[in-house]
C-alpha cells in the first residue's frame, strides 16, 4: 500500500517537475527571440527544414484529403438534392478543422520528430554542452530559431493544405461527380467567412505550430542522451504532440464557434 | 554560400506559395465583405414576422444581391420588427413604391429580403422606410391552415 502511494507520489511529482521545466525552458527560448532579429538567416533556415521540406506530403494528403470529402459529402448530399453545397461541406471543413489539425498532426510526424532527434543528438553528442563551453547559449542560437521557423511555418502549411484540398474537391466534385461548377464555387463564397472561418482556421494553425514545435524541442532537448533515450524522446514528440494539438482544437474550437 | 542562397530561395517560394493559399482561401473561397456599415446607404422597413432573417442575411432584387441586413430590432409600440437594410450606394436609384418581401431560398434554406422596384418617380434615400413589406411565411402557420381547411371539407 505504501510502496503504491510512493509511487503514485513520485509519478505526480515527475510530471509537474517535466512540465514545470519544459515552461521554464519555453521562458529562456522566448528570451532568445530578441537577438534573431539580426540574424534571421537562421530562422531562414530552420523554415526551409521544417516548412519547405514538409511541403511534398502537406500538399498530397490536402489533395486527397479533399477529394475523399467531396466524394463522402456527395453521398449524402445527393440524398436531399443539395449537392450545390458540396464546395460549402469542403471548404468549410477544410478550412475550420481539418487544414490546422491535419496539418498540425503531419507536421508532428513529419517535422517535430526531426527536430527532437536533432536536438536530441546534439545533447548525446555534446555539441550543446560544447557551445555552452564556448560562451553561446545554445537556447538562443540553436532553439529559438526553431521555435520561431515553426511557429511561421505552420500557418503557410495548413492555408495550402486548405487550398490543396478544396482544389482537390473541386476537381472531383465537378470533374467526376458533375456538381455545377458555377454553384460549387458561389455556395462557398457565400457561406465561408474571412474573419469568422479563414482566419480562425489560421489562429488555430499558429497556435498548433507554436505547441508542437515547443513539444519538439523540449522533449529532444531534455532527452536521456543516449541512443535509446533518443528514440523514445522522438516518440513521445509525436504522440504527446498530436494529443496535444487534438485537445486544443477542442479548445479552440468551443472558444470559436461555440457561441453561435 | 551557393546552399544558403538555394535554401534562401526555396523559402521565399514557400512563404508566397503561402501567402497565395491564405489569398486563395480568403478571395476565392470566402466572402470578403463588399459592404461594410460605412458605406452604402440604409433603408429601414417594418416586418409583422421576420422568421429566422438575421443580421447580415442578403437583400436581393432580381435575385442579384444589393446589400445586407444590417441590424434588427424590434418597435415595443407597434410590436413589429425593424429591419435596417444596407444597400449597396452602386444601386441608388429604388423608386419609392420598392416592396420588401422575406423569402427562404429553397425549402429549408436561409431566409433573405427580396425588394421589387415599383413605378414611383421618386427615389428612396438613406434613412427612409420602406411602405410595402411582406412577412416572412412561417411553415408551422402555413401547416396549420392546410390542416384547418382540410377539416373544414
Amino acid at each position: 500500500m505504501m510502496d503504491f502511494l510512493q509511487r503514485l507520489g513520485a509519478t505526480t511529482l515527475g510530471v509537474t517537475e517535466r512540465i514545470g521545466r519544459g515552461h521554464l525552458f519555453l521562458l529562456y527560448v522566448l528570451g532568445g527571440f530578441p537577438s534573431l532579429l539580426p540574424r534571421f538567416g537562421l530562422v531562414i533556415k530552420q523554415i526551409y527544414a521544417s516548412g519547405v521540406l514538409s511541403l511534398l506530403i502537406i500538399a498530397v494528403s490536402g489533395l486527397f484529403v479533399g477529394m475523399v470529402l467531396a466524394l463522402q459529402g456527395y453521398n449524402t448530399l445527393v440524398d436531399f438534392g443539395a449537392t450545390e453545397s458540396l464546395g460549402v461541406v469542403v471548404a468549410l471543413s477544410l478550412v475550420r478543422e481539418l487544414g490546422p489539425v491535419m496539418g498540425a498532426l503531419l507536421f508532428a510526424g513529419r517535422a517535430g520528430s526531426a527536430l527532437t532527434a536533432e536536438i536530441g543528438l546534439m545533447k548525446a553528442t555534446e555539441q550543446l554542452s560544447a557551445m555552452e563551453m564556448m560562451a553561446v547559449n545554445p537556447l538562443h542560437r540553436v532553439v529559438a530559431p526553431r521555435l520561431l521557423g515553426g511557429i511561421i511555418a505552420m500557418p503557410l502549411l495548413a492555408a495550402i493544405f486548405s487550398a490543396v484540398g478544396i482544389v482537390g474537391g473541386y476537381l472531383v466534385a465537378v470533374g467526376l461527380l458533375g456538381v455545377d461548377e458555377g454553384a460549387f464555387w458561389s455556395q462557398m463564397q457565400a457561406k465561408v467567412d474571412l474573419f469568422d472561418d479563414v482566419a480562425s482556421g489560421v489562429i488555430k494553425s499558429v497556435v498548433f505550430g507554436f505547441v508542437v514545435t515547443w513539444i519538439a524541442l523540449f522533449e529532444g532537448y531534455d532527452a536521456v542522451p543516449t541512443s535509446e533515450g533518443v528514440s523514445r524522446a522522438t516518440t513521445r514528440t509525436v504522440v504527446h504532440a498530436s494529443l496535444a494539438v487534438l485537445g486544443l482544437n477542442f479548445i479552440l474550437t468551443a472558444l470559436m464557434f461555440g457561441d453561435d | 554560400m551557393m546552399q544558403s542562397r538555394s535554401v534562401q530561395i526555396w523559402v521565399g517560394l514557400f512563404v508566397i506559395a503561402g501567402m497565395a493559399a491564405l489569398l486563395m482561401l480568403s478571395i476565392k473561397v470566402s466572402n470578403i465583405r463588399a459592404f461594410s456599415n460605412e458605406q452604402g446607404y440604409e433603408l429601414n422597413a417594418n416586418f409583422e414576422n421576420i422568421g429566422g432573417l438575421k443580421v447580415r442575411s442578403p437583400v436581393t432584387m432580381a435575385g442579384v444581391v444589393v446589400g445586407r441586413v444590417s441590424h434588427i430590432g424590434f418597435d415595443s409600440e407597434i410590436y413589429e420588427a425593424v429591419v435596417t437594410l444596407n444597400i449597396d450606394p452602386r444601386y441608388d436609384n429604388l423608386p419609392e413604391d420598392t416592396s420588401a418581401s422575406i423569402f427562404t431560398s429553397g425549402l429549408l434554406g436561409e431566409q433573405y429580403i427580396g425588394l421589387e422596384a415599383g413605378g414611383a418617380e421618386n427615389y428612396l434615400h438613406d434613412g427612409d422606410r420602406i411602405q410595402l413589406t411582406q412577412s416572412a411565411i412561417v411553415l408551422e402557420k402555413l401547416i396549420g391552415q392546410f390542416l384547418v381547411s382540410q377539416a373544414d371539407e
